[in-house]
């Protein structure tokens, strides 16, 4: 005599948001806790580790993709308002910000060049090429802008997001070692940097270690999202010609 | 809060109006950050109100891509046969682009003179 019957708990459970909006909320937590535990070790990325227990979950259980985002499209959603939401930093840093333009023009251009050129030559010399090789371009940038970017260059929007995201766990996880390794310790060039060459999840990683850096990633990453929209098409060309 | 999260969603939705209505190459929520950051400098009030909010969602800006994050984990074949090859450009590229942009901003720093006054300063705990 059972009250109810699992499949059909299981079968509500999967027609509703709360399940795996509540998944995603806890793999965080404990991407965030262990992230904590290691001391802000690069590696043990928050993002990384959430998406590897929800992977295994989705996998385990057999849920498909589009069930899982009907719940986590709520965090998801969010994205838009965080964006808006870096402009508090870069005001409360205005003056540092206003102090450093010139570093900061720079800086963007040398990165954001670096960024574009540097994944079609790498990539064309390991023999990538057609749509796939034109996903590269907008690597960098954030999501939204480098699907469209991808798009009006002929690449497949579906991997340019997967790129993308990839690109930024990349950067989250190399740009301390690597800032250490080179005894940088400006930590508005850090942030600059990273936010330029890994958008959103670099600027994450740099909110986590200094704000100010973290002020600088989200300067670095608007910028970026509108160089590399008026510059991929054009070094596109250059090197198809 | 409410207020706050309104100001943030105002500025996101003009922002999507104008991007889409003018076909801008900028993404909406970016023109929306600018808008946001013009509001705040003409009226200081709004940086007030929106301050706390705005801290609470950029303290936990890694939760928001957990799910695009999850989608690259489940459509990994996506990156078909050239998968080892896309991540040997992504990680070298990655880190071209963080080392070039990281040494300019240094070093047009350094030659205008113009020092850091965050570089002593300690990561937050």
């Amino acid at each position: 005599m059972t009250a109810v019957d699992l499949p059909d708990i299981w079968s509500y459970l999967n027609r509703e948001p709360l399940l795996w909006l509540t998944a995603t909320l806890a793999a965080y937590l404990v991407g965030d806790q262990l992230s904590q535990r290691a001391g802000r070790n690069p590696l043990v990325n928050p993002v990384l580790v959430a998406m590897l227990l929800l992977g295994g979950l989705l996998w385990v259980t057999g849920t498909p993709y589009p069930t899982y985002f009907e719940g986590a499209q709520f965090v998801h959603f969010m994205l838009g308002p965080a964006t808006v939401a870096l402009a508090i930093p870069l005001y409360a840093n205005r003056a540092q910000i206003k102090s450093a333009l010139l570093p900061m023009i720079a800086a963007l251009v040398v990165g954001s060049v670096t960024a574009i050129v540097s994944a079609l030559w790498i990539a064309q010399a390991l023999g990538i090429d057609g749509a796939v090789w034109l996903s590269l371009a907008p690597k960098s940038t954030t999501a939204p802008v480098a699907i469209g970017i991808a798009e009006q260059l002929g690449g497949l929007p579906t991997l340019t997001a997967a790129l993308v995201i990839l690109t930024g766990i990349i950067g989250a996880v190399i740009v301390t070692p690597l800032m250490r390794l080179m005894r940088i310790r400006d930590w508005r060039a850090r942030g600059f940097a990273v936010g330029v060459a890994a958008h959103g999840i670099g600027t994450a990683r740099a909110f986590q270690v200094n704000q100010s850096a973290g002020a600088f990633a989200g300067i670095g990453m608007g910028l970026n999202a509108l160089l590399t929209a008026l510059i991929a098409p054009y070094i596109v060309s250059l090197f198809l010609y | 809060m409410i207020p706050a999260v309104t100001i943030l969603l105002v500025c996101q939705l003009i922002g999507e109006t104008l991007a889409r209505g003018l076909a801008l190459p900028v993404p909406g929520p970016v023109l929306g950050m600018a808008l946001l950051l013009a509001g705040c400098l003409a009226v200081p009030r709004i940086a007030q109100i929106v301050m706390p909010t705005a801290q609470g969602i950029l303290a936990h800006l890694s939760l928001l891509f957990v799910p695009a994050g999850v989608g690259v984990i489940s459509h990994l074949d996506i990156l078909g046969g050239s998968g080892p090859a896309l991540f040997v450009v992504l990680l070298a590229s990655t880190a071209l682009a963080l080392v070039a942009g990281v040494l300019t901003f240094v070093g047009v720093a350094w030659l205008i003179g113009n020092k850091s006054d965050t570089a002593q300063s300690e990561p937050r705990p």
